[in-house]
C-alpha cells in the first residue's frame, strides 16, 4: 500500500473514533463532570485543610484547587485512556475488531493510529476543562495554554498506550470493573495529582516511594510544569520519564496484538464454531 | 497446518486448496475448526505449524499483499452498530487505504448492488439479519477482492434472506470470477458440483465435487455421506 492509502487509513481511524466520540455525548460529559466534581466539591472543601507551600514550578503559595488542576487534567487523559481500552474490548465483543484487524496495514500502525486518535479526541475535553476553570477563578500563566500541549500530547500517548495495552488482556465487558480497581484508581491516588510527593513523604516513605515509581506521576508533573511554563531539568526529566513508559506500554501493545505470539491470539475470537 | 488453543489441537494437518475462480464449500459441524482455518486465514492469529498463501503471496512474509486480496464476511456479524451502513462502508475503504473517489463510486455500486441504496444512512442497530448480511456482502467486496471467504454467512436467516444470499455470491462466482471460500454446517447449501472440503474435528477427511464425494462412498445423498465420512471420526 502506498504513503497516501496508510494516511487515508490513519484518517479513517480518526475519523471513525471522532464519530463514535460525538455520538456518545454522555462520555464527553461524564469526562468532564468528573474532574469538575473534583474541583467544585473536592478541592473546595480542602483548600482550607491543604496548604501548599512554594514547590516548583510555583513562584508563590498557591489554592489547592490551582494545586490539583494538573492532576485533573491528566485524570481526563487517564480515563480516556482507559475508555479507548473499553472500545477496543467493545469492539472485539460485537466484532468489528476483526475488520481492524484484517486490513492489509500493519498492526503496529493500526495501534498507533488508534492511539493518536484517542489522544486528539482527549484535547478539547481538557481546554472545555480548563474554560470551565478559567471561569470558576483559576487562572493559569495565558502562554501555558499553548506551551502544555506537547505535554497533554505525550501523556496522552503513554496513557492511551496502557489502555491497548490493557485492552489485550481484558477478555470482556464485565472485567473492566477491575480496571478501574486494581488501574485508574491506584494510578490516581499514588501519585502527585493530589498532594506534593514531600506531603506524601512526610506521611508515608513507602507510598512515596509507589508515587515516584507510579508513570502517571510523571505525567502530571510533567503538564505542571509545561502549564507553568517551566522547561527546565525536572520538565525534561519527566518528558523522559513519560516517553519511557509510552515505549515500553506501546511496545507491549503491539507486541500483545501480534498475531502470531500475543496475548490477543490467545483471546477466541469466533463465534459459535471453533 | 495445525493449530492449538490452550493445548487442544483445533486444525490438524489441514492441507487444502482453493482453487480460483470457484465457490468452494468448506463442510463440517459446530466445532469442527472452519471458524479458526478462517481466523488464520485472515491472520487474527497466525497457524503454529504451516503456511498459508493466498494466491501465492505467503500470509506471514507478505501479509499485506495477502490480507489486500481477501474480502470477509465473519460469522459474527462485525459492523459496528452505531454506525450508519455508509460510515461503515467508509471505515472499510479506509482501513484499506482506498481512494477517496474511488470508495465513494463503489460505496454507491455495492450497496444498490445488495439492493440497499436507499438505507445507506440508517443505522446498522436497526437493520434485520439479512440486511446486515448483505451489508457485510458490500463491505468485503468493496475494495475487489479476488477471494471471498463467508464463515456461516446464512446462519440465524430467513429462508428468504439465505437463498438471496447463497444466489448473489454464486452470481459473484459465474460474473466475476469471483473465488469464494464458503464454509457452512448446512449441506443443504452445497450443490452437486461444488468442490467441497468436509472438515471433521480439526481434520479434512475428504475433498472433491459433492457429487463424487457421494458416489465414493456409495451414499445416496451428501447428507448420508457427510454422515457415513464423519461417523466414528475422533479427533
Amino acid at each position: 500500500m502506498s504513503a497516501a492509502g496508510w494516511m487515508r487509513c490513519f484518517i479513517g481511524i480518526v475519523w471513525r473514533e471522532g464519530l463514535r466520540f460525538i455520538q456518545q455525548r454522555s462520555r464527553f460529559v461524564s469526562a468532564l463532570v468528573r474532574p469538575l466534581i473534583w474541583l467544585f466539591v473536592f478541592a473546595a472543601g480542602f483548600r482550607s485543610v491543604l496548604g501548599v507551600s512554594i514547590i516548583p514550578p510555583y513562584e508563590t503559595y498557591i489554592l489547592y484547587d490551582e494545586y490539583i488542576i494538573p492532576g485533573l487534567i491528566a485524570m481526563i487523559q487517564l480515563f480516556n485512556g482507559m475508555q479507548s481500552s473499553l472500545s477496543m474490548v467493545y469492539d472485539r465483543e460485537v466484532g468489528s475488531m476483526r475488520v481492524l484487524l484484517t486490513s492489509p496495514v500493519p498492526r503496529w500502525f493500526l495501534l498507533i493510529s488508534k492511539l493518536i486518535a484517542g489522544t486528539l479526541l482527549s484535547l478539547p475535553q481538557i481546554y472545555v476543562f480548563l474554560a470551565i476553570a478559567y471561569f470558576y477563578g483559576i487562572e493559569l500563566p495565558p502562554l501555558g495554554y499553548i506551551t502544555v500541549i506537547p505535554a497533554l500530547i505525550l501523556s496522552g500517548l503513554m496513557l492511551g498506550a496502557l489502555g491497548l495495552l490493557l485492552s489485550s488482556m481484558i477478555r470482556q465487558l464485565e472485567n473492566f470493573a477491575g480496571v478501574m480497581n486494581f488501574i485508574i484508581f491506584p494510578m490516581f491516588f499514588a501519585s502527585s495529582a493530589l498532594y506534593p510527593l514531600w506531603k506524601v513523604e512526610e506521611a508515608s516513605p513507602l507510598l512515596h516511594d509507589i508515587c515516584a515509581f507510579n508513570p502517571f506521576t510523571y505525567a502530571v508533573e510533567l503538564i505542571r510544569f509545561l502549564l507553568y511554563v517551566k522547561f527546565d531539568a525536572t520538565a525534561l526529566q519527566n518528558a523522559g520519564v513519560v516517553a519511557g513508559f509510552l515505549v515500553v506500554f506501546l511496545g507491549g501493545a503491539i507486541a500483545a496484538y501480534d498475531p502470531a505470539k500475543g496475548l490477543i491470539a490467545r483471546v477466541r475470537t469466533g463465534g459459535a464454531g471453533a | 497446518m495445525s493449530h492449538k488453543i490452550g493445548g487442544k489441537t483445533i486444525l490438524d494437518q489441514v492441507n487444502i486448496a482453493v482453487p480460483a475462480g470457484q465457490f468452494v464449500v468448506l463442510l463440517g459441524q459446530n466445532g469442527a475448526g472452519k471458524t479458526t482455518l478462517f481466523s488464520l486465514v485472515t491472520r487474527l492469529y497466525t497457524a503454529q505449524v504451516g503456511a498459508i498463501r493466498i494466491f501465492g503471496h505467503d500470509l506471514r512474509r507478505e501479509s499485506s499483499v495477502a490480507l489486500s486480496q481477501l474480502g470477509v464476511v465473519f460469522q459474527q456479524r462485525a459492523l459496528d452498530p452505531d454506525l450508519s451502513a455508509n460510515q461503515n462502508l467508509w471505515y472499510h475503504a479506509a482501513l484499506h487505504g482506498m481512494a477517496w473517489g474511488t470508495a465513494r463510486r463503489r460505496i454507491a455500486e455495492e450497496l444498490a448492488r445488495v439492493g440497499l441504496a436507499d438505507h445507506a444512512k440508517r443505522k446498522v442497530r436497526g437493520f434485520s439479519g439479512g440486511e446486515a448480511r448483505r451489508v457485510e456482502i458490500a463491505r468485503a467486496l468493496l475494495h475487489n477482492p479476488h477471494l471471498l471467504l463467508c464463515d456461516e454467512a446464512t446462519v440465524g436467516l430467513d429462508i428468504r434472506s439465505r437463498a438471496d444470499i447463497m444466489a448473489d455470491v454464486r452470481g459473484l462466482v459465474r460474473e466475476r470470477s469471483l473465488t469464494v471460500l464458503w464454509a457452512t454446517h448446512l449441506i443443504d447449501e452445497v450443490q452437486p458440483d461444488d468442490l467441497t472440503i468436509i472438515l471433521h474435528r480439526g481434520k479434512v477427511l475428504n475433498q472433491g465435487p459433492a457429487r463424487e464425494i457421494i458416489a465414493a462412498v456409495g451414499a445416496s445423498s451428501l447428507n448420508d455421506a457427510f454422515r457415513r465420512i464423519t461417523e466414528g471420526k475422533a479427533a
